[in-house]
């Protein structure tokens, strides 16, 4: 079941629109996940989908049927909300049941596709529970079986993971990808958290400020980014965004300051623009105070790497991460170059597709 | 080390004196009817309230003697029907101002609570010249009929409802469940403990009636318990007081009960586990 939205608007009145001009296809068996800060309107988004939530303007099909008129039931789909919304009188058999009995299934069907559904998400033994008497995860796991035992093959989930704990988190996150595999699902996935969105997704959607930022791969969207946001929403630690002007006496050359200037191929397009750079494709060497064009301000270990945090000497500060343990005092100058990898952002954080072949030097 | 520090004996001993004392206090009127109505009246008459005639004559004269089964039996009829309807009408008027979305929701809701503010009493002559118009004077219906609904159920379950998770509904909504499916799959069961709480307070409310069933009521055939005790005392040329006391004590029971089932019910954390 692919889904497509075709120049899809939400206003909630005339001068709050939420969603401005989405449009986007998400292919059979897909696992999308739409990602973005808090209030960019991702959950409305996952809601317009599902017929809870109205849309404005636009065209929602579903195989290759429109469906913006349809009531959610009838767009064949399940949903699993970020609180879980079990029915707290039923105990997780019934509750599992539940849309199936409303859909009117045959009984013996109902009971073969609610045992497997538990079966799969580990939850047999506690079928006769009541959700109150279960740990997060457990909950968690219900509303997961509840998606698992539709035989809708649309799934919508809706931060699912963001009341776990860390540990849990990660291991959740194995099991849905792996049920979404097996089953087949074309799973719409909403999160705020860009690791979740890195690891399972086969494509991406940033939302930010009520539009489409980037839809592409992960790997697109980290190597690639449409924009300073992309850039900087994606990586941890995040990317250095560095101002940098045109240099007076030679427009192939970008200054970030008189100690670090990058030389291009071609002539720099703008007065200003931004540069940015993942801390893990800078360098940092120990140097003279005359040769070095930043201080350190802190380390932290983190065991297979360390993280430099410095300040240039143009005051913007950055973080480096280096593999191992290095030592470094504070205030100890160094000298920071970078020679692959370098983006380049116009002054409104849109990418300018400028040649790579760049050097920094101080 | 003991970290809480327990308050010593001897302020212990003094708290619970206390309380007992004012407990006692508070009791006394129920405690001294109770007693009473295990008295031959005639030991009452003399005021030799610690006689040792202790006997359950009165109860078995109560029985016999008066129509009070009658009155029992009205009653249970008229706070049975009240309570059922109040609970039918007050939680779907209440769904209505919750989940469904209609102009002038909020003014017909402030209209609901308006309606609260005005006491019963103010309210009695129009309600009387209603019920006489309609014919319904002496039955048990004009007891019933103009508690059907009432303002405060309606605001108390729509408070509740209101904090229903509203992923509740939107689950509901996915797997195509309709208004009322949703109501009576999902919101009855949610809500189960503000509806016992209603279904008791209405229960109540209705058995212990008095001034409205003093107006509409003229025969022993419709009267409930609380007017029918006033008329046992007015009625007899004698004032059996033993037996008024032991018929008393009869329609308290039933109040009793309620709270008891209703105390058993009141834990909290029933509807835990529904979200996180």
């Amino acid at each position: 079941m692919s889904i497509t939205l075709r120049n899809v608007r939400k206003d909630y009145d005339a001068q709050t629109e939420v969603l401005k001009d989405i449009s986007v296809k998400v292919e059979t068996g897909e696992f999308f996940v739409i990602v973005g800060p808090s209030g960019c309107g991702k959950s409305t988004l996952l809601r317009m989908i599902a017929g809870l939530t109205p849309i404005t303007a636009g065209e929602v099909s579903i195989d290759n049927t429109v469906v913006n008129d349809l009531p959610p039931k009838a767009r064949k789909l399940t949903m699993v909300f970020q609180n879980y919304a079990l029915f707290p009188f039923m105990n997780v058999w019934d509750n599992v049941a539940f849309g199936l009995k409303a859909r009117k299934m045959d009984q013996a069907d109902i009971k073969q596709r609610v045992d497997e559904a538990l079966k799969m998400v580990n939850l047999t033994e506690l079928a006769k529970r009541k959700p109150r008497e279960l740990s997060g995860g457990q909950r968690q796991r219900v509303a997961l079986a509840r998606a698992v035992a539709s035989d809708a093959k649309i799934c919508l989930m809706d931060e699912p993971l963001s009341n776990l704990d860390a540990q849990l988190r990660i291991k959740m996150r194995q099991e849905i990808y792996a049920l979404q595999r097996k089953l087949g699902l074309t799973l719409i996935y909403v999160t705020h958290d860009q690791v979740e969105a890195m690891t399972m997704a086969d494509h991406i959607m940033v939302l930010n400020d009520q539009h489409v930022q980037q839809i592409g791969t992960p790997s697109e969207i980290y190597q690639n980014p449409a924009n300073e946001f992309v850039a900087k929403f994606f990586g941890t630690p995040q990317i250095n965004i560095l101002n940098a002007t045109r240099s007076k006496t030679d427009n192939h050359v970008l200054d970030v300051d008189s100690d670090l200037e990058i030389a291009l191929d071609e002539e720099v397009p703008a007065e200003n623009v931004k540069i940015g750079i993942r801390p893990d494709d800078m360098k940092v060497e120990a140097t003279e105070s005359v040769e070095a064009n930043a201080t350190i301000k802190n380390t932290g270990f983190l065991g297979d790497e360390t993280i430099i945090y410095a300040t240039l000497n143009s005051g913007e500060d950055i973080h480096v991460v280096v593999p191992g343990q290095v030592n470094y005092r504070i205030f100890q100058p160094i000298k920071v170059t970078a020679d692959s990898n370098l983006m380049f952002f116009d002054k409104d954080g849109k990418r300018m597709n400028l040649s790579k072949e760049a050097y920094v030097h101080a | 080390m003991d970290i809480v520090t327990k308050p010593k004996l001897s302020r212990r001993i003094l708290d619970y004196t206390l309380l007992t004392v004012l407990a006692l206090i508070v009791l006394a009127p129920f405690l001294i009817g109770l007693w009473t109505s295990f008295l031959p009246t005639m030991q009452i008459a003399q005021g030799n309230f610690l006689s040792t005639k202790v006997s359950f004559q009165n109860y078995i004269d109560a029985f016999t003697q008066t129509p009070i089964i009658r009155y029992l039996g009205n009653s249970l009829v008229i706070s049975t029907a009240t309570m059922i309807a109040q609970l039918i009408f007050c939680s779907m008027s209440a769904y209505a101002f919750v989940f469904l979305k209609f102009k002038g929701r909020k003014l017909l809701f402030t209209l609901f609570l308006a309606t609260m503010m005005l006491p019963f009493e103010a309210e009695i002559i129009p309600n009387f010249q209603t019920v006489k118009a309609m014919g319904l004077l002496n039955t048990y219906s004009v007891m019933v009929i103009p508690f059907l609904t009432s303002a405060f159920g309606v605001f108390m379950l729509r408070q509740s409802f209101m904090q229903m998770p509203i992923e509740l509904k939107e689950a509901a909504d996915i797997e195509g469940l309709g208004h009322f499916q949703f109501y009576w799959k999902m919101v009855l069961p949610y809500n189960r403990i503000p509806l016992m709480t209603l279904g008791a307070y209405s229960f109540l409310g209705a058995w212990n009636q008095y001034l409205w069933p003093m107006l509409t009521t003229f025969s022993n055939d419709f009267r409930p318990v609380q007017n029918g005790l006033r008329q046992l005392q007015s009625e007899e040329t004698f004032n059996d007081w033993g037996m008024i006391q032991a018929t008393a004590a009869i329609v308290v029971i039933p109040t009793l009960i309620v709270l008891f089932i209703g105390q058993h019910y009141f834990k909290s954390g029933v509807n835990e586990g529904a979200v996180k």
